[in-house]
């Protein structure tokens, strides 16, 4: 089902909240990944508000949407989600990283209610959302798991080996994204360690690849609806062109604001850059939506 | 003992301890349905191939690929599934070191690691496939339990109980056969508790693995050849150790010799030597293993030999540690 308008801007209202609360968030501690929580936004917020199949009421119901946020160190785009939909304590937010608190730079899944697997460490997520998706099988049940992929993860050669396997085992319950932000710490992905051409490398690894704007709502739906739509054996993977601090516009596609410090100024101008964003996305799906 | 599976003298003798471990896992599997097995294009080799024969749609041998099998057990035992994962020991702890940690110590999954070709049981293949490290990795890690069987019989329970017993486990086993130290199942295996193999006053030996048949062997040669009281220890399980039956062995003994085939650093003789230092009572101590070098290729036997783990270097080391001039008398408050 295409996305009507209406849900549209629903949905862009939500992630317009969940920035802000990103914003907030990063405020409270001090510093926070801004820029590849931005990106990844749009992504998180379709999913736990279309997509996922979960129950706030009981976390671990067995038959629930899997999801494995594999580039971990979006932990704080993730938790405002989480906090949001009500699987956790919105006072959580104010405590990130501080000590003791049970939020900190990447989420751990024995501590935040709702998290599937604690990631962080790159290149994980992937085999162990092949393995959940392999564990739906052998327990013939029908729920889906998702993964969203750093691209600058992708250096690390155990994704490979996630990848083979997930095309050999015709694993296609699980809904793979990369977050295609172009920059990891040190600089853009290309200068620091080529990419390109990304679509080839998975669709040569046995893959069905979707080429989006990651940062379009509508166009992730399209994707994503895609992908729960195939028939055939081959994994998909969904890979989504975004601006690293999407919405941030002193911070867009600066590799710099990788990791940043939120102190007063910038945040009173972040406030000011994603209110003119929102603006500029309803308008977006005013006009394009259906 | 779950499910009433035994095993006679002749399956021990008959079977690799592998082959009693690829029979355990399959009798475990026919009452489990969630068991599943994993192994990176080892499944002959380490036997969880016969569980892949019983239950080909439970099996999942991922190719060359160890960091991604370990991630997909992760997952595999998040969604409720018991996975069990073999590979050679030097590639199911070192070659998957941060997965071992992340994704199963760390989420604390339910996932078993059962690795073969431990110490240098693959002794031809030299350095690159034995695995003489991995005790300091695992013992180091949270949440894990580590066993390391004497025989057939001893892995048979450790898998068992590794299935009873929620939470990350990693047991160690050779490739091919091991001497029988057990005359059956039932001699009363528990998980973090030591096996008196022979009762003895003068000193203790402690071994784990292939070096507990070595052990007794020697201590039979010194009780007849010396007249040594000899007590050995297996102490099967070294995480979490049995620290009570050192501190009895400190106490009773006064000498301690630990046999393994690891590495002295980090390994059950680093664990022993721990547990004493903190006991604060002093004693002989000797550690033999892998004295902080690579281990020759050659025979498993032959290598034994070479490192002084096998039953002449034990007794050495005994009738070495028995030469040793240290205070002897009954009063234990005068010392740290």
């Amino acid at each position: 089902m295409a996305l009507t308008k209406q849900e549209w801007l629903a949905l862009e209202d939500k992630a317009y909240q969940m920035r802000r609360l990103l914003l907030d968030t990063c405020h409270w501690a001090g510093s926070g990944h801004i820029g590849g929580g931005n990106s990844v936004m749009d992504m998180l917020v379709i999913l736990y508000h279309r997509y996922l199949n979960i129950k706030v009421e009981d976390p671990a119901w067995a038959d629930r949407d899997r999801f494995i946020l594999s580039k971990g160190h979006a932990g704080i785009a993730y938790a405002p989600v989480l906090v949001d939909k009500g699987f956790n304590d919105p006072e959580q937010l104010k405590t990130f990283n501080l000590t003791n608190s049970k939020m900190g730079i990447h989420l751990d899944s024995n501590k935040v209610v709702g998290v599937d697997a604690s990631t962080g460490s790159l290149g994980h997520g992937l085999s162990i959302a092949l393995g959940t998706g392999l564990a739906a099988r052998v327990q013939g049940k029908n729920y889906k798991t998702y993964c969203i992929m750093g691209d600058g993860e992708l250096d690390e050669g155990s994704n490979w080996e996630a990848a083979m396997a997930m095309a050999h085992f015709k694993v296609t319950n699980v809904i793979s994204f990369v977050d295609r932000n172009h920059n990891m710490i040190d600089g853009n992905t290309e200068e620091i360690m080529a990419l390109e051409p990304l679509a080839d490398k998975w669709t040569a690894f046995g893959f069905e690849v979707k080429v989006i704007d990651g940062n379009n709502i509508s166009q992730l739906a399209d994707a994503i609806d895609f992908a729960l739509a195939n028939t055939g054996d081959k994994p998909v993977m969904i890979i989504a062109d975004t601006v690293k601090g999407e919405g941030i516009d002193f911070i867009e596609g600066d590799y710099r604001w990788h990791y940043g410090a939120m102190a007063e100024e910038n945040y009173e101008k972040s406030k000011e850059s994603l209110a003119r964003h929102y603006e500029a996305r309803k308008a977006r799906a005013e006009k394009e939506g259906k | 003992m779950a499910g009433g599976l035994t095993y006679t003298a002749v399956d021990s003798t008959a079977l690799s301890t592998a082959e009693v471990y690829g029979k355990t896992l399959v009798e475990l599997g026919e009452q489990h349905p969630e068991i599943v097995a994993l192994t990176a294009d080892l499944g002959k080799s380490t036997k969880i191939g016969t569980f892949g024969e019983r239950f080909p749609e439970r099996f999942f041998n991922v190719g060359i690929a160890e960091q991604n099998m370990v991630g997909m057990a992760a997952g595999m035992a998040k969604a409720g599934l018991v996975p069990f994962l073999s590979s050679f020991s030097q590639f199911a702890s070192w070659r998957v070191a941060d997965q071992l940690h992340t994704d199963i110590c760390y989420q604390n999954v339910n996932a078993k690691i059962i690795a073969t070709h431990g110490g240098t049981s693959f002794g031809q293949a030299g350095s690159t496939h034995h695995a003489i490290v991995d005790f300091a990795l695992v013992r180091s890690l949270p949440n894990i339990t580590l066993i390391c069987p004497a025989d057939g019989y001893e892995t048979a329970n450790a898998v068992r109980v590794a299935y009873e017993t929620p939470g990350p486990f990693y047991i160690r086993i050779n490739r091919g056969f091991d001497r029988v130290v057990y005359e059956n199942e039932d001699y009363g295996f528990a998980l973090g508790k030591a096996v008196e193999m022979r009762p003895g006053t003068d000193i203790t030996v402690i071994a784990c693995g292939s070096c507990v048949f070595q052990a007794i062997s020697a201590a039979d040669f010194l009780k007849n050849a010396d007249g040594l009281s000899v007590r050995v220890l297996n102490i099967h399980t070294l995480k979490p150790i049995d620290k009570e039956a050192i501190q009895k062995a400190i106490t009773d003994t006064r000498r301690i010799i630990v046999a393994e085939d690891h590495s002295v650093i980090g390994g059950l003789g680093a664990a022993v030597a721990e547990v004493i230092a903190e006991y604060g009572k002093g004693c002989a101590f000797k550690r033999l293993g892998v004295q902080d070098s690579f281990a020759p290729i050659g025979l498993h036997e032959d290598i034994m030999s070479i490192l002084g783990i096998d039953s002449n270097g034990i007794a050495e080391a005994v009738r070495a540690a028995m030469k040793m001039d240290f205070e002897l008398d009954d009063d234990w408050d005068d010392e740290v």
